[in-house]
């Protein structure tokens, strides 16, 4: 008799983020791309603006986060693509796992690979745009619950849109208005730090953000991924 | 009444307005085997697919099947990337935490021994199919769905899971796989002709 | 159970309730209309600061109430649709989501012919205008989503999911920009009239947002009527509806 074994939560969400994280070191070049847009396009504003440092210091917050934006919208895209196409994602939904639960060790490889990294490199960038260093913590701080914010509900836009044709620029439709609270209260951290101010309000939305994300968005994702997997 | 692994009652499966198929009623106990038989576009796999639960959306009747199922669908959900023995190791489906002497014993029933560290990438299509099909010969699932498992394999491998297929049934497992060919399974296998089902 | 419910949302009765309901909506929608335009436009007495051009509020207001509440119609359906695969939401949802994008955009577009004579500019980052356009996206979000799908019952399902997902959010974007715009603009350029509105303005106003629900509600039973009989153009029941009136 050939019964499976008990599954064990945990367990499985540690194998599945092993598997994710050994699959991204093994092409290395979904997790760089990203980091490598990003300082790319900010070397494009003062290119734009002019070198002037109290001007690009003054736009630095916001440049910072759109561009984080578009770097975390391009990791959405590649999402759940490869694990549609070669089966995996419905051997996910297979898993005696809510699915809910299932799609979390991805995205918590995702996010290492990609917010975090993006977040811990920041104070660079943040420099190179005349940002001064005292503001490194908040940018670091700010940008950690965004990228998991925005991960998450990027998410769902992905799974909704993973089994259709061009699915990319209709991700960006559904998924960028979405951002807009997260961008207003990301950039209002990062000038009230700049300005003196108490940035602990800003980030205390996104924690609440996070938190928020972490409760309601699994549930969206699996129902995208569910839909998907119909077609 | 509890035994049964599957139980289906007047399911209907719909592609967009077209009913694909009516009324299919079917009750897999342990100890089955069942070819789901028809023609191309009859909704062999939409079938199958909806008693994984990966089709629900335009499903209607009622299901009722036990928990503990393995699928293997078109795609093998393997990892070029990855080593056999990964693949099987971290597969998605979690349904089994085998050991590494499982999963070599596995690999080495399908005929892949001393391919478990190639990357999966360089295996053949028919290698491929035999390292997805490998996840039968672990500790797995009561209940196997199975879509085409006979494509792409040579007569050995036909021959092999054949062998597979009458052993999980006599442990009290039961099989519902898709194909065109008949298998060779002896007495044990019922046919379930979705001609009869065909929807208006 | 759902079964029973799955016959209620049957195309053929959703058509037939569309036909009976459309008849006496119509008329109130275009009484209600002209009630409130010509009371709006002409009785209503002049703004003492804005003189005439206020009175695009009477369009205006009415189409950025109703859009808003046509995202929450709409959200409504698709949790119907989820939960007890009701046809008829499905419908329902894929109906509203063009008119409730229309919407979005007549008080878009009469924000920014208001915004002229009143800020000297068509456009302004004002927050009321930019959460509207936000809105607009949303809507489009849909609507697009729901173009991507082959398969419209797997269509109905994400957009069904889409919706909810903007519907938690919605009151998070509006209260976010609300927020931004008060730390970025010093309340200079405030609007006089909403909070202070005279009655004799107020009513015809009020008027209008009920005449603008109607509309809305019978466009989106005309446009659900419109797609059963697309979808379902070879069937039998359709044939004898349409032969029998």
């Amino acid at each position: 008799m050939t019964e499976a074994r008990d599954i064990d939560i945990l367990h499985f969400c540690r194998s599945q983020t092993l598997r994710h994280l050994m699959l991204m070191v093994r092409s290395p070049s979904e997790v760089i791309n990203p980091l490598l847009f990003f300082l790319l396009v900010i070397v494009l504003f003062p290119l734009g603006l002019g070198p002037d440092p109290e001007q690009l210091s003054l736009l630095a917050p916001g440049i910072l986060w759109v561009v984080a934006l578009l770097s975390n919208l391009m990791i959405c895209m590649r999402l759940f693509v490869d694990d549609l196409e070669d089966g995996s994602l419905e051997q996910l939904a297979m898993a005696r796992v809510p699915l809910s639960i299932a799609v979390l060790p991805q995205l918590l490889a995702s996010w290492l690979a990609s917010g975090l990294l993006l977040s811990l490199v920041s104070p660079i960038f943040g420099l190179m745009l005349g940002l001064p260093l005292e503001v490194a913590p908040v940018l670091v701080a700010s940008l950690l619950m965004g990228t998991a914010i925005m991960l998450l509900l990027g998410a769902v836009g992905a799974a909704l849109t993973v089994g259709v044709q061009r699915g990319g620029i209709l991700l960006a439709l559904l998924i960028l208005p979405l951002y807009v609270p997260i961008l207003i209260a990301g950039t209002r951290a990062l000038n009230e730090a700049l300005q003196g101010g108490d940035p602990t309000v800003a980030l205390a939305l996104l924690g609440a953000g996070v938190t928020g994300g972490l409760l309601l968005a699994p549930l969206a994702i699996a129902a995208g991924v569910r839909v998907s997997l119909e077609l | 009444m509890t035994t049964a692994l599957l139980e289906a009652r007047d399911l209907s499966i719909h592609k967009g307005l077209r009913q694909l198929l009516k009324d299919v009623t079917l009750c897999v106990e342990p100890g089955d085997l069942w070819q789901l038989a028809g023609g191309n576009g009859i909704g062999k796999t939409s079938l199958l697919r909806s008693f994984a639960r990966l089709a629900s959306i335009e499903v209607y009747g009622d299901l009722s099947r036990c928990d503990d199922v393995l699928y293997v669908g078109h795609s093998a959900s393997l990892k070029g990337a990855m080593t056999p023995r990964q693949n099987l190791k971290y597969h998605p489906s979690g349904l089994c935490t085998p050991t590494d002497t499982e999963i070599d014993g596995a690999l080495a029933a399908v005929g892949l021994a001393g391919y478990e560290n190639a990357l999966t990438a360089r295996l053949s299509a028919g290698q491929k199919r035999r390292v997805a099909l490998a996840r039968l010969f672990l500790p797995s699932g009561r209940l196997w769905l199975l879509d085409e498992p006979f494509t792409a394999l040579d007569v050995a491998g036909v021959a092999v899971l054949e062998q597979r297929f009458r052993a999980h049934a006599q442990a009290g497992g039961a099989v519902v796989f898709t194909s065109h060919q008949s298998a060779d399974l002896g007495g044990t296998l019922s046919v379930l002709d979705l001609e009869q089902f065909r929807g208006d | 159970m759902w079964r029973i419910i799955h016959q209620f949302g049957s195309p053929p009765w959703v058509y037939r309730f569309c036909d009976k309901v459309i008849p006496w909506l119509m008329p109130i929608t275009i009484v209600a209309l002209l009630v409130g335009s010509v009371w709006g436009l002409l009785f209503a007495p002049t703004d003492y600061k804005q003189g005439d051009s206020y009175r695009i509020i009477y369009i205006h207001v009415p189409a950025a109430v109703v859009a808003l509440a046509g995202y929450y119609v709409m959200a409504l359906a698709g949790l119907v649709s989820l939960v007890w695969r009701v046809k008829l939401a499905d419908t329902a949802m894929r109906a509203a989501a063009p008119i409730g994008a229309a919407y979005t955009a007549i008080a878009l577009i009469t924000g920014a012919i208001w915004g002229k004579p009143t800020w000297g500019a068509w456009w302004v980052w004002d927050a009321r205008i930019t959460s509207m356009l936000i809105l607009f996206f949303l809507y489009v979000g849909v609507i697009a989503l729901f173009e991507a799908y082959e398969n419209k019952s797997a269509a109905a399902r994400a957009c069904a999911v889409l919706t909810l997902v903007g519907t938690v959010n919605i009151p998070i974007i509006y209260k976010s920009v609300d927020w931004w715009y008060s730390l970025h603009q010093p309340a200079s350029i405030k609007f006089t009239g909403e909070s202070a509105i005279d009655p004799s303005m107020l009513y015809p106003l009020l008027l209008m947002i009920g005449a603008f629900y109607c509309l809305f509600a019978v466009t989106v039973l005309l446009n659900m009527r419109a797609e059963l009989a697309w979808n379902h153009r070879d069937a039998s029941w359709l044939k004898q509806l349409v032969q029998g009136t």
